[in-house]
């Protein structure tokens, strides 16, 4: 009885029953009021009016039936404000709206890690057609639809990957709060989040999209229906960036304990704090460039059809206003992560605290001035290519400070192994050399070879993969056993470390030598003298991705069958989360925390927070 | 800060600081010779024009400035990792270093100095010949001397190549006179394509209704390989071609022959122009 009232209500089956209603109801409301079909394909069902429309009221659905206006018609209705959403206790609040920010940091952790596996078989699709220089395995249209969906997939679920499990879980906690600003916006977020991601996999049954991450125009404005769900996905991926941003912000500015000041703050939180800025800052512009885009798909203007007056360096220049800090939403959790977990497993505070902030802000500034750097050998603005040489370049004095405050928090420390400090380490590399070989990239003359070529791909898999994912990682084996209450197997997470660390840097490092042997970038076919390159990236790239099992059976195995229950404090850490139980109790604090200190006290005699201190409870 | 060398246990007594910087002193200086000799050399995109062989350079001196930035990370991590690492299980602090003003500064005054070579550098090279990369309608790096013009015009899903001082004859294969500078105008009729002669060191963006203006200058006889390098749909993979420099007698010859074949089908082509509009389009099937 009580199992089959829990399915009627306002949950996941719910929801996704509404949505296909919806987008049953979009797709023939559309027809009805604009007929079949606006284009030249009579016969042909191609109605990118009703195909829109039918997306937007999927996306309504989905969240009327999670219940996403439960809570304005009731205060219409006139019942008092109340946070009754998580008051739900059980496995069932993972499956639906839910405003606890511990629920919506693990429905993160979840969604984004589903997608990233769904991103990753991509990619193993596309290697395999690079095994043989010439030889098609996938159609001309499916690879590059499967180039498409594995960028897109990356770098849009991926603007959330640490701020969403990491920054939903433990911003609240690490500034002494019991929850965040805005919590149904936090819970909205997320399913806008997950509701893109589908829309973007449903590519498939429109004949995919032929225009890589970027959807460069007009290439857009000729593609298949399938382009829509690109740019509905990346529409989505924008509100739900814009929207976490602002929570973010909200958040950090204004909820934090008393006694927790700006110079106290754990730098992870400075780096949610800059991340945020960008999103917020960047995201808008996304939306409005994909709702431009749309229109010229639908309502016959032409914003950037060049025969009709329009212009395609205008989407290019929206494009990488947005791109570019986009990709510093990306690396920037990744900074924070290893400079908040190095001190822990160093034992000496962090070194340079100010010069690290420093760092964090100054790239967050200098990234919305290099954008045209993606366009030097585009003949737009040619004049200003020496600014923007310089100004990218300037990006690698504050990525510096990050180096710097890192090593000097090694420096003399006592430093442990284990699988988080081990991936933070690892990051040291891989950001380098991916750094260093943005410097080449950077570089004008020297980017007319390498612009567009398998060497950009290879220097952006590294700044990504090798520094965000590598975070990623350093955040799971770090914060999970906070997260859950369960140990992760540490002999498990040390060979996948190992695993991942050297045929990661076997799939990419090759891909710098292709690109300087002339491999283009998102190509199907490639010269007869590369492929021995190829097959050798292509092979590591699976075992690779046999790696990423390795981490799949461990992350199961030690959550689902072993359960070793894991202390409040496994790492000896002094931040504040690690003060409290495993996992952390609904309501965080008993008493709100009152600050004396930032986290990184180690060697200087202090010992870590005491919780119950003097505010009074219930102030959230 | 720091704190002071007595306070610390006999262990640390050592003057790491030190030997970790005569080991980075030592390192870069035999491995950044021995980077710029053997892998210089090897640098793309190789000698065949003057563009191509400043890419050379440019890019050898950025692999010199790179290298001993590798070293000094190389050495601190194998110094620092094998150095301060602890064993055994009971945990242990180390000295609360927070901060140091010397280290900052230096750090902060290297990478900078570092920062604004680069980019000097680099607008140097730049402005010299505009190193082969596609300048707009209005370039700013202008090389002296005659040019000899030619178009270059993408489409779905081929390169074709106009000759305005030879009647505007149009060839699916690029060939070009040696020891000759060469004005190159790359446009686009549908897409974004981007032109990319490897050998050539020359990649300029076809954009449609844009006069996409790169220079090279040839050197001696070779065939070369012209890629598209921007994602131009279906068929983008085999936007693939060869080119040839030849003598500028055989030149001369070939594009009399051109001509000649060309005639029959000059009436059904548009007249020259730097960009072609072609009718609004919709899709491509």
């Amino acid at each position: 009885m009580t199992v089959a009232r829990r399915l009627v209500g306002f949950n996941l089956l719910t929801a996704c029953v509404l949505g296909v209603g919806g987008w049953y109801a979009g797709w023939y409301g559309a027809h009805a009021v604009v007929g079949p079909s606006l284009d030249y394909f009579g016969d042909i069902d191609f109605n990118e009016l009703s195909l829109v429309l039918a997306y937007l009221g999927g996306v309504l659905g989905f969240l009327i039936g999670l219940g996403f206006l439960n809570y304005p018609i009731s205060r219409m209705r006139g019942y008092p404000p109340s946070l009754r959403e998580k008051e739900t206790g059980g496995v069932g609040r993972y499956f639906g709206l839910c405003t606890d920010h511990k629920v919506v940091g693990i429905q993160y952790l979840i969604g984004i890690g589903f997608f990233f596996f769904i991103g990753g078989l991509n990619a193993m699709l596309i290697r395999t057609e690079l095994l043989r220089p010439d030889h098609q395995v996938w159609p001309a249209g499916t690879y590059l639809t499967l180039v498409g969906l594995h960028g897109t997939m990356m770098m849009g679920m991926f603007t959330s990957g640490i701020l969403g499990p990491f920054g939903n879980y433990l911003i609240p906690i690490l500034i002494g709060a019991r929850r965040m600003a805005f919590p149904r916006i936090e819970a909205l977020t997320f399913w806008l989040l997950m509701a893109g991601g589908v829309i973007l996999e449903t590519t498939v049954f429109f004949g995919g999209f032929p225009t890589g991450w970027t959807g460069y125009q007009p290439l857009g404005t000729q593609a298949n229906p399938g382009m829509d769900c690109y740019y509905l996905f990346f529409a989505l991926v924008g509100i739900s960036m814009t929207l976490l941003g602002i929570n973010m912000i909200a958040t950090i500015v204004t909820m934090r304990a008393p006694g927790l000041t700006w110079s106290r703050l754990p730098i992870f939180v400075w780096g949610v704090l800059s991340t945020s800025a960008l999103m917020v800052l960047a995201a808008p512009v996304l939306i409005a460039t994909l709702l431009m885009a749309l229109l010229d798909r639908t309502a016959q203007t032409n914003f950037f059809i060049p025969s009709q007056g329009g212009s395609p360096y205008l989407y290019e220049n929206l494009f990488w206003f947005f791109g570019h800090p986009e990709v510093y939403v990306l690396a920037l959790p990744g900074f924070a992560i290893v400079l908040e977990i190095l001190p822990v497993f160093a034992r000496k505070p962090l070194w340079g605290y100010r010069l690290a902030v420093a760092g964090l802000l100054g790239v967050s500034l200098l990234s919305f001035f290099v954008w045209q750097h993606h366009l030097f050998v585009s003949g737009i603005n040619a004049d200003l290519r020496p600014f923007y040489m310089f100004s990218t370049e300037l990006i690698s004095i504050p990525t510096g400070f990050t180096f710097i405050c890192g090593m000097m928090t090694l420096w003399r420390g006592r430093i442990r192994y284990s699988v988080p400090m081990l991936f933070c380490l690892s990051w040291f590399f891989n950001f380098l050399i991916g750094g260093l070989t943005g410097v080449f990239l950077s570089d004008t003359p020297s980017d007319t070879t390498t612009h567009g070529s398998f060497f950009t791909m290879a220097h952006f898999h590294y700044t990504i993969m090798g520094g965000l994912v590598f975070a990623f990682f350093a955040g799971i084996y770090y914060w999970v056993p906070k997260m859950t209450g369960f140990q992760l197997n540490e002999r498990l997470g040390k060979i996948h470390f190992w695993t991942m660390f050297i045929l990661f840097n076997s799939t990419f490092f090759p891909l710098f030598i292709a690109g300087f042997l002339g491999q283009p970038r998102r190509v199907v076919t490639y010269a007869h003298n590369l492929q021995f390159i190829n097959d050798w990236v292509s092979v590591s790239a699976f075992l690779l991705g046999g790696s990423m099992l390795v981490f799949l059976y461990n992350f199961v195995k030690s959550l689902v069958f072993d359960r070793v229950p894991a202390p409040a404090d496994p790492w000896g850490s002094k931040s504040i989360e690690w003060q409290l139980p495993s996992p952390v109790p609904v309501h965080n604090f008993d008493r709100i925390p009152v600050f004396s200190g930032d986290p990184y006290g180690y060697g200087e005699g202090t010992g870590p927070f005491p919780i119950p201190a003097g505010a009074p409870a219930g102030m959230n | 800060m720091a704190t002071p060398a007595a306070a610390a246990p006999a262990s640390e007594r050592r003057d790491h600081g030190k030997r970790v910087v005569i080991a980075w002193i030592v390192l870069s200086v035999i491995a950044t010779p021995l980077v710029v000799l053997v892998l210089g050399p090897q640098l793309p995109p190789g000698h065949a024009t003057v563009q191509a062989a400043g890419q050379v350079v440019d890019n050898t001196v950025l692999t010199a400035i790179v290298t001993p930035v590798v070293c000094l990370l190389a050495v601190f991590f194998v110094y620092a990792l094998s150095q301060f690492r602890h064993t055994g299980g009971a945990l242990v602090d180390g000295p609360p270093l927070r901060n140091d003003n010397r280290v900052q500064v230096l750090w902060i005054v290297i990478t900078s100095v570092t920062v604004l070579f680069l980019a000097a550098f680099g607008t140097y090279e730049l402005l010299q010949d505009g190193s082969g990369g596609g300048q707009g309608p209005n370039p700013i790096a202008l090389p002296s001397g005659p040019k000899l013009q030619i178009q270059v015009i993408g489409q779905q899903w081929e390169f074709t190549y106009r000759y305005p001082s030879y009647g505007g004859v149009e060839t699916p294969q690029l060939v070009l006179p040696a020891n000759t500078q060469i004005e190159l105008h790359v446009t686009s009729l549908d897409v974004i394509h981007s032109f990319w002669a490897y050998e050539l060191g020359v990649k300029a963006d076809a954009n449609p209704g844009v006069d996409n203006i790169a220079f090279v200058k040839t050197k001696g006889p070779l065939t070369f390989h012209v890629r598209c390098a921007e994602l131009c749909g279906l068929w983008h993979g085999y936007m693939f071609n060869t080119g040839r420099v030849v003598p500028a007698s055989q030149f001369a010859s070939w594009v009399k022959g051109q001509e000649r074949d060309f005639a029959p089908v000059a009436k059904y082509l548009p007249r020259y122009s730097t960009i072609y509009l072609p009718d609004p389009q919709r899709r491509a099937g």
